[in-house]
C-alpha cells in the first residue's frame, strides 16, 4: 500500500469515528437526566415514550444518572464542560442552589418565549408556593410528595388496637407501646429523619424552621429548630428510643426496608413510598395510611413537599428549547398528571388532575392515594409552612441528621444536639451567603 | 548495574512518555487543581470563584467535627493496618504448613480481595444489619445485647474496621505467603536442630526475614485505610451514627459532592494528600532502616 492510500485510509477511519452519524429521522434529541429508579424509573421511561409517540419532531431521551446528588453533580460537571443536558431533575433541597446558579433557563420564561401556555394558577398551592420565586415557577414541577403516616394493620390487630391510624403523638406513643408489648420489633419509626421529624414537624405545627420566612424572603442565615417545638419533639423521640417504642432505622430512606418487611407498626415516610410498599407487602400484611400526627399545644400548619422538579439548563439551541417546552406542556396535561399520580403515589400537580382522579373512581378503589392530598388540603399554608429554601440544604440536612443520631443515642440532650445543628447550619449558610452576596 | 544504551537518544523518552503523560493528566493535574481550588470559595456551577486565602483551612481546623474526623481516621487506619497485618501473618503462617487440602484453603483465603469495597460493605451490611441481619438475629437468642450500630458509634466503627480488614485480608495474605515461601528451608531446619520451637523459629527467623514484605504492606494498608475505604463507609454507615465513622476521605466527598462546598472539599483533599505524603515519607525514612532485605 502506498503511503498516500494508507494515510487516506486512516483519514477515512478517523472521519468515521469523529463524525456524528447522520440522523435517520430528522428528530431533535432532548436529553433528560433523572434520578428515579426501579418502578419510578420505569414510569419515567413510559411518559417519555408516550410523548415521543405523540409527535414526530422531538425525541426525549431519559437517562438515569444515579441518586439525586449524583444527578445534580453530573449536570454540574456537564454544564462546566459546556455539554449540559436540556432537562435535569433536581431534588427540592437543591432548589436554592439552582436558583442562584445562573445556569438555568426559568421555566415560566421558556414557556412564554415559546408561546405555549400552562395554567400555572391551576397548580396546587403547596407545590406552586414551594417552587415559585416572585410568583413565577423557575422549574417545572414534576414529582412532589409529602410525608404521611403508614400503619401495619396486622400488627395493630395483634396488639388489640382498632383499625385506625393515630392522630396525635400521644396516640402514637400509646399504640406503639402496645405493639411492642405484643411482641412487635418496632413500634414506630420514620424514614428521611430530618424531613419527616424535623422539617415537617415544624411546618405541620406552624413553627418557623429558618429565619427570613424559611428563606423565602431572602437568604436564610440561621435555623430556628432549637425552639420550644424542636426541643419538645426531639425529647419525646429520644425518650421513645430509650423506652423502646420508637426505633431509629438510619438516614435517607433506609428505614423503609423495616416497614416493608412488616416490622413496624407506625411509620412516617413519603407518600411516594406507597408504590414500593404495595408491591413488597402484597400477600404478607395489610396496611393503611393517615395524616401526620399532631403534637398537643401547637397550631395547625401544613406539611411541606419533597421530591424534585425539572430544571432547564442554559446553553441549548432555540429549536431544542421548543421541544422542551412542548414536552412540559405534555407533562402538565390533566390526563398525564392523573396517570402519573395514580401509578406513583406522587401528588397530582394540578387541581384539574385531582378532580379527574376523583371522578375516575381511583380514590375509592385505593383510598390511600388520597391521603397526601387530603392532608395538605386539611392544613393551613402560612409563611412557616409554604416550604423551606436554604442554600447548601443537603449539607444542612446532613448536619441535622448527625445530631439526631447523637440525641437518639443519648450522647447529647435534645437541646444540646439541636443547638449544635443550628450552629453548624449557620456556618454553612454564612458561606453560601458569602458566595452570592 | 548494566546500562542499556539506546541508539536513538529520543527513544527512551518516547517510551516513558505515555506513562508520564498519564501520571501528569490523571494525578498531577487534579492534585494541583485541588490545591488551587482549596484557596477559593467556589460556586457549584463555576460562575463564582472568590479568592479566600487560607479561610477554608481555617474553617476546617476550627470545626470540631473535622478534628474528630482526623482522630477517627487515625484510629481506623491504626486498627486496619496493625490488626489486619497481624491476622494475615498468623493465617499465612498456618497456611504455609504442610497440610492436606492446602490449595483449597489458600484459594479460599485469597477470595475476599476479589471483592470491590462497596460490595464488601453491602455483604457486611446484610450480615450485621441491626434488624434484618443474620448475626444480630442469632445473637438475640444467646444474649440480650442489642447489636445496634445504627445508634452505637463505637460498634459502627468496629464494624467498618472489621470489614476493611476482611476486604484487604486476601491481598496481605498473598504477600505473606509468598514471603514465607521465600525463606530458605535450610535456615529453619538448622534452627529446629538447635532446639527452637515453632514460635521461636517464627520470631527469630521468619518475622525478621519478612520485614521487607511487612514494610511494603504497612505502607500499602495505611494508604488503603486513608484513601480507599470510601465504598465501605458509603455502603454501611454513611459516616454515622453522629459522625462516628466519618473518615477524612468520606467527609471530603460528602462536603464536595452532596454539600457542593467545593473549596472546602478541596482543602480537605489537600490535607489528606499531605497526610499520606508525610506518612509515606516518614515510613521510608525511618522504618526502612529497620528492614532487612
Amino acid at each position: 500500500m502506498s503511503s498516500i492510500t494508507r494515510w487516506s485510509a486512516v483519514a477515512v477511519l478517523v472521519a468515521c469515528v469523529v463524525s456524528v452519524p447522520a440522523p435517520v429521522l430528522a428528530k431533535t434529541d432532548i436529553q433528560w437526566w433523572h434520578a428515579l429508579q426501579l418502578v419510578l424509573g420505569e414510569r419515567v421511561n413510559e411518559i417519555a415514550a408516550k410523548f415521543n409517540a405523540s409527535q414526530n419532531e422531538y425525541e426525549v431521551k431519559p437517562i438515569f444518572k444515579g441518586s439525586y446528588p449524583e444527578t445534580l453533580n453530573a449536570a454540574i460537571a456537564a454544564y462546566r464542560a459546556k455539554q449540559p443536558p436540556h432537562i435535569v431533575q433536581v431534588y427540592e433541597v437543591g432548589t436554592q442552589t439552582m436558583l442562584s446558579s445562573g445556569a438555568v433557563y426559568p421555566v415560566f420564561q421558556l414557556m412564554k418565549d415559546n408561546k405555549l401556555v400552562i395554567d400555572w394558577n391551576d397548580i396546587i398551592p403547596p407545590v406552586k408556593t414551594y417552587y415559585s420565586t416572585g410568583g413565577n415557577l423557575y422549574s417545572m414541577a414534576f414529582n412532589s410528595s409529602t410525608p404521611i403516616l403508614y400503619y401495619n394493620k396486622d400488627l395493630f390487630k395483634k396488639a388489640g388496637l382498632a383499625d385506625k391510624p393515630p392522630a396525635t403523638w400521644d396516640e402514637v406513643e400509646a399504640m406503639a407501646k402496645k405493639i411492642v408489648a405484643a411482641g412487635g420489633k418496632c413500634g414506630a419509626s420514620a424514614a428521611w429523619p430530618s424531613w419527616t421529624l424535623v422539617e415537617n414537624m415544624h411546618t405541620w405545627h406552624d413553627q418557623p424552621f429558618a429565619d427570613h420566612n424559611n428563606g423565602f424572603d431572602g437568604l436564610a442565615t440561621t435555623l430556628r429548630i432549637n425552639g420550644n417545638l424542636g426541643v419538645k419533639s426531639m425529647e419525646m423521640l429520644a425518650r421513645g428510643v430509650k423506652e423502646g417504642w420508637f426505633t431509629y432505622n438510619g438516614r435517607l430512606n433506609k428505614a423503609e426496608a423495616n416497614m416493608a418487611a412488616g416490622e413496624c407498626g407506625i411509620f412516617l415516610s413519603s407518600s411516594a413510598f406507597m408504590g414500593n410498599l404495595a408491591r413488597q407487602a402484597e400477600g404478607k400484611f395489610t396496611w393503611g395510611t393517615g395524616f401526620l400526627p399532631r403534637l398537643a399545644g401547637f397550631p395547625q400548619g401544613n406539611s411541606i413537599i419533597g421530591g424534585a422538579t425539572l430544571w432547564v439548563m442554559k446553553g441549548a439551541k432555540p429549536e431544542e428549547y421548543r421541544g422542551v417546552a412542548q414536552f412540559f406542556k405534555y407533562l402538565a396535561s390533566t390526563e398525564n398528571q392523573a396517570w402519573w399520580a395514580g401509578v406513583t403515589g406522587y401528588l397530582p400537580l394540578t387541581n384539574a388532575a385531582v378532580k379527574a382522579m376523583e371522578s375516575s373512581g381511583i380514590y375509592e378503589k385505593n383510598p390511600n392515594l388520597k391521603t397526601a392530598v387530603s392532608q395538605m388540603n386539611s392544613g393551613k399554608t402560612t409563611p412557616n409552612s409554604q416550604g423551606i429554601r436554604l442554600g447548601n440544604y443537603p449539607s444542612i440536612r446532613d448536619a441535622i441528621e448527625e445530631q439526631m443520631e447523637n440525641i437518639f443515642s443519648g450522647n447529647k440532650t435534645a437541646k444540646q444536639g439541636l443547638d449544635d445543628a443550628v450552629a453548624k447550619a449557620s456556618d454553612i449558610l454564612k458561606e453560601f451567603a458569602a458566595l452570592y452576596k | 548495574m548494566k546500562r542499556t544504551v539506546f541508539r536513538n537518544p529520543w527513544l527512551p523518552y518516547a517510551l516513558v512518555a505515555p506513562q508520564v503523560a498519564i501520571t501528569v493528566v490523571f494525578f498531577f493535574w487534579p492534585a494541583l487543581d485541588s490545591l488551587r481550588l482549596s484557596l477559593y470559595r467556589a460556586s457549584p456551577f463555576g460562575d463564582r470563584l472568590i479568592f479566600v486565602g487560607l479561610r477554608n483551612f481555617e474553617r476546617l481546623f476550627n470545626d470540631g467535627a473535622y478534628l474528630r474526623s482526623v482522630f477517627t481516621s487515625f484510629v481506623f487506619a491504626f486498627f486496619v493496618t496493625f490488626v489486619g497485618l497481624a491476622v494475615a501473618l498468623l493465617l499465612a503462617s498456618l497456611a504455609n504448613a504442610k497440610i492436606r487440602g492446602l490449595a483449597v484453603y489458600r484459594s479460599l483465603l485469597l477470595w475476599p480481595y476479589g471483592i470491590a469495597p462497596a460490595v464488601a460493605g453491602i455483604i457486611w451490611l446484610f450480615i450485621f444489619h441491626p434488624s434484618a441481619g443474620v448475626l444480630p438475629y442469632v445473637l438475640s437468642f444467646v444474649t440480650s445485647y442489642q447489636f445496634n450500630w445504627f445508634l452505637k458509634g463505637w460498634v459502627a466503627l468496629a464494624l467498618v474496621i472489621a470489614a476493611a480488614i476482611w476486604k484487604q485480608f486476601g491481598y496481605n495474605l498473598a504477600f505473606y505467603l509468598a514471603g514465607l515461601q521465600a525463606i530458605p528451608g535450610s535456615v529453619l531446619e538448622a534452627a529446629s536442630v538447635d532446639g527452637a520451637g515453632p514460635v521461636r523459629r517464627f520470631f527469630a527467623i521468619s518475622f525478621p526475614l519478612l520485614s521487607p514484605v511487612t514494610f511494603f504492606l504497612f505502607t500499602l494498608n495505611m494508604t488503603f485505610a486513608f484513601f480507599d475505604t470510601f465504598g465501605i463507609i458509603h455502603a454501611v454507615t454513611q459516616g454515622g451514627p453522629g459522625d462516628a465513622t466519618s473518615l477524612l476521605v468520606y467527609k471530603a466527598w460528602k462536603d464536595g459532592f452532596e454539600g457542593l462546598q467545593l473549596g472546602l472539599s478541596a482543602a480537605q483533599s489537600v490535607i489528606l494528600m499531605l497526610l499520606v505524603i508525610t506518612l509515606t515519607a516518614f515510613q521510608f525514612r525511618y522504618a526502612e532502616k529497620k528492614v532487612t532485605y
